[in-house]
């Protein structure tokens, strides 16, 4: 498709000669910047929960960055690996900036990736039309995870190695294929030096190209759908009010309002970021593990193996499947079918194909070890967030106008998901046991009986606009 | 609500206390840590260079890193390395890892890191360091003869004994929840060493400070760039704050 060729006096300034020079020859690039940038409206009454998106590109950026850097430093050797860690804190000009960089980095990622969730949950960002983005996003989250699990063996102290160890391990309790799978995952028998090197090639380029293709889909399917906002009210939709040129009287252009004000945003999080950085580099033992401070040894077990911070609740999870807990979850899955089949209105056949499906779960739950359960709830609890779109049935979408024992609902949710991150980082109690197994229950709980809940009680009106109270 | 939140936050720090009296030794004292006292380190860098890298490698830390704590390149050389060793090499053992392995049942760890790595809910590296280095006593069922209240069945013989002298523990029995219990009293001078209790002490304290500094040389630059990065961000967030209150003010 040959665009119009723009003509401009010759006497123009030099500057816009120059731009018309690179429009007439690549306009895809001067429409890319209207169509995200300039053009690109969003609803103006975004508050604080709006930051992080950003934010996470911002410290994509910085992992990127800094992690070219350690990459021309490190040594993916077993041999060597820790001792070219050492070799960068100590002997590269400025080695212990850009490695605490990304070792803080990590963790700021997740901490801003999970907020940036938390808003899309209750601001109902994932619903009809911008399920693809939520969908985008939830990929995002996996394949973050992979990175971070993959980067944190790298170091090759006691906790990567052990950490990885437990988690490859969990790989084999998958029946039929696991044990081979696992021995597919660490290329070796016992998790060693060819398991370091296809985890670096990995988490220096495999998975970074996937992270940030999705990431790109993330944004081009936000911006063809354009952006929620905290009233969940639909700025560009087809009674939304317009000005005289069609664009949204609630939005304003991204830039330069939205980049001036994540500027803002920035500077806020830098100060954070740098406070830890350069002042509490360890964060007590949660960003940087003591025990990672040890060179692994394949024959000394540390006493506790707990992973990083960002990985507990999940873990929590993985650990609250006992033999027993099967029992538990065998009643739900029995109950829930039936429940199901007798509440519904499918054919007759169907029900009868549900409460059968159910029985023979049931049988392979209590046939196959738990171990293998554990590893499928704490898949689970991550891949049921992609069909959060299709579970919630709430008239609105915001939290701001859900009846509100809701707003305790996601509270509740929230204080669950810290509790069962706390109890992650815990040595095993048989108290913290029973405390998870409630909190598993609960978290699936939420997602699973949505459709339900997400129904009862008395939402309020939707205004019209978005409110907004100028600055 | 409030009862059952306030119900499982108890729940949850008894489970968490359960934990730590569980764990190995006694209670660790504060280390009087310094990583500014150039004397101290260098104290403490004599010490460790005399009475650790015998057997210990500090296997991360090059000699003339310890220019960064004041002293030249001369006195580097002529006072802490051995004769075969560069200025420029890192700190090894003088003790083959052979003979070791031999004579302790394993290879002594590494030193470099140890501030950094033995650090726990009970307090700091340093802190563990302090107390372990002070808590050696006599116990004549062990293979050395020596024994620790911090690390209990240590391997190491206490090195620095001639220093400190040979004590032995005083415990008091006490009932606790129906058992006997073996509570830590205070300690009984055997023979003196060469230093009194409060010399031995700040000794440590150096050579623990020592410690502290070699786990991350980088330490002090860290901190001082810091205060200029957060001094700059703060200016850099008002002017941020200021420019986006102006393209703001029109949007109604």
């Amino acid at each position: 498709m040959a665009r119009q060729f723009k003509e401009i006096s010759p006497n123009a300034p030099v500057a816009d000669r120059l731009t018309n020079w690179f429009e007439n020859r690549i306009p895809t690039a001067f429409e890319a910047y209207k169509i995200h940038m300039s053009e690109y409206y969003a609803p103006k009454n975004f508050n604080i929960w709006y930051f992080f998106g950003a934010l996470s590109m911002l410290v994509l950026v910085i992992q990127i960055v800094t992690g070219i850097f350690l990459v021309m430093h490190y040594k993916p050797d077993a041999t060597l690996a820790f001792a070219s860690v050492e070799y960068i804190m100590r002997d590269v000009p400025w080695g212990w900036l850009v490695r605490y960089m990304h070792s803080t980095g990590a963790s700021a990622f997740f901490v801003v990736v999970y907020l940036h969730m938390f808003r899309g949950l209750i601001y109902g960002s994932y619903r009809k039309p911008r399920e693809l983005v939520w969908l985008f996003g939830c990929a995002i989250f996996l394949v973050l995870m992979a990175e971070a699990f993959m980067g944190y063996l790298l170091p090759w102290g006691q906790m990567s190695y052990w950490g990885a160890q437990v988690i490859v391990n969990l790989f084999s309790a998958i029946p039929f294929i696991g044990p081979d799978l696992a021995l597919l995952i660490r290329g070796d028998y016992v998790v060693g030096d060819a398991t370091l090197n296809r985890f670096f090639s990995f988490h220096v380029i495999a998975v970074p190209l996937v992270l940030l293709g999705l990431v790109v889909a993330h944004l081009l399917a936000l911006h063809d759908v354009g952006s929620n906002n905290p009233d969940g009210v639909e700025i560009k939709g087809p009674n939304a009010p317009r000005d005289a040129k069609g664009n949204p009287l609630d939005g304003i252009p991204f830039h330069p309002y939205y980049t001036v004000h994540d500027i803002m945003g920035v500077g806020v999080f830098l100060l954070v970021f740098s406070a830890i950085v350069f002042f509490a580099p360890e964060a007590g033992g949660y960003f940087l593990e003591y025990n990672n401070f040890i060179p692994a040894d394949p024959l000394k077990t540390p006493a506790h193996i707990a992973p990083v911070w960002y990985f507990t609740p999940f873990y929590s999870m993985l650990r609250a499947i006992t033999g027993e807990m099967m029992y538990v979850l065998i009643a739900c899955v029995l109950v829930g079918a039936f429940l199901g089949a007798f509440k519904s209105k499918l054919p007759n056949i169907l029900k009868v194909a549900v409460v059968g499906a159910a029985v023979v779960l049931s049988a392979m739950m209590l046939a196959i070890d738990a171990k293998f359960w554990g590893v499928v709830v704490m898949g689970g609890a991550v891949i049921i967030l992609f069909f959060l779109p299709w579970l919630d049935n709430c008239e609105v979408k915001s939290i701001r106008y859900r009846p509100d024992w809701q707003l305790y609902m996601y509270g509740i949710f929230v204080l669950n998901f810290v509790v069962l991150g706390y109890l992650g980082v815990q040595p095993p109690s048989p108290l913290g046991e029973r405390v998870s197994q409630v909190g598993t229950l609960f978290y699936f709980g939420f997602f699973l009986l949505m459709p339900w809940w997400s129904q009862i009680g008395q939402t309020k009106p939707v205004p019209d606009r978005v409110t907004f109270t100028a600055h | 609500m409030k009862k059952y939140i306030l119900a499982l936050i108890t729940a949850l720090s008894l489970s968490g206390a359960a934990h730590a009296s569980g764990s190995e030794g006694i209670a660790w004292d504060k280390a009087p840590v310094n990583t500014n006292d150039l004397t101290s380190l260098q104290n403490g860098a004599k010490l460790f260079v005399n009475y650790c890298l015998n057997c210990h490698s500090a296997a991360y830390m090059r000699f003339n890193r310890l220019q960064d704590i004041g002293l030249t390149t001369e006195q580097i050389k002529d006072n802490l390395l051995f004769t075969t060793d560069k200025v420029g090499d890192t700190m090894k053992a003088a003790i083959d890892p052979k003979q070791a392995k031999d004579w302790f049942g394993g290879n002594p760890p590494d030193l470099t890191l140890i501030a950094r790595s033995r650090a726990g809910h009970q307090g700091s590296g340093a802190d563990y360091l302090y107390t372990y280095l002070r808590t050696y006593y006599v116990d004549d069922t062990k293979a050395t003869g020596w024994n620790n209240l911090a690390f209990p069945n240590v391997g190491m013989p206490h090195v620095l004994w001639e220093l400190q002298g040979k004590r032995r523990p005083v415990f008091d029995t006490k009932q606790e929840h129906g058992h006997e219990v073996n509570v830590f009293k205070g300690w009984e001078q055997v023979t003196p060493g060469s230093m009194s209790p409060l010399q031995y002490d700040q000794n440590i304290g150096d050579l623990v400070n020592f410690l502290q500094w070699m786990g991350e040389p980088a330490q002090k630059s860290r901190v001082q760039i810091g205060v200029w990065v957060m001094l700059f961000l703060l200016i850099f967030t008002f002017i941020a704050w200021r420019l986006n209150a102006a393209y703001w003010k029109d949007i109604k």
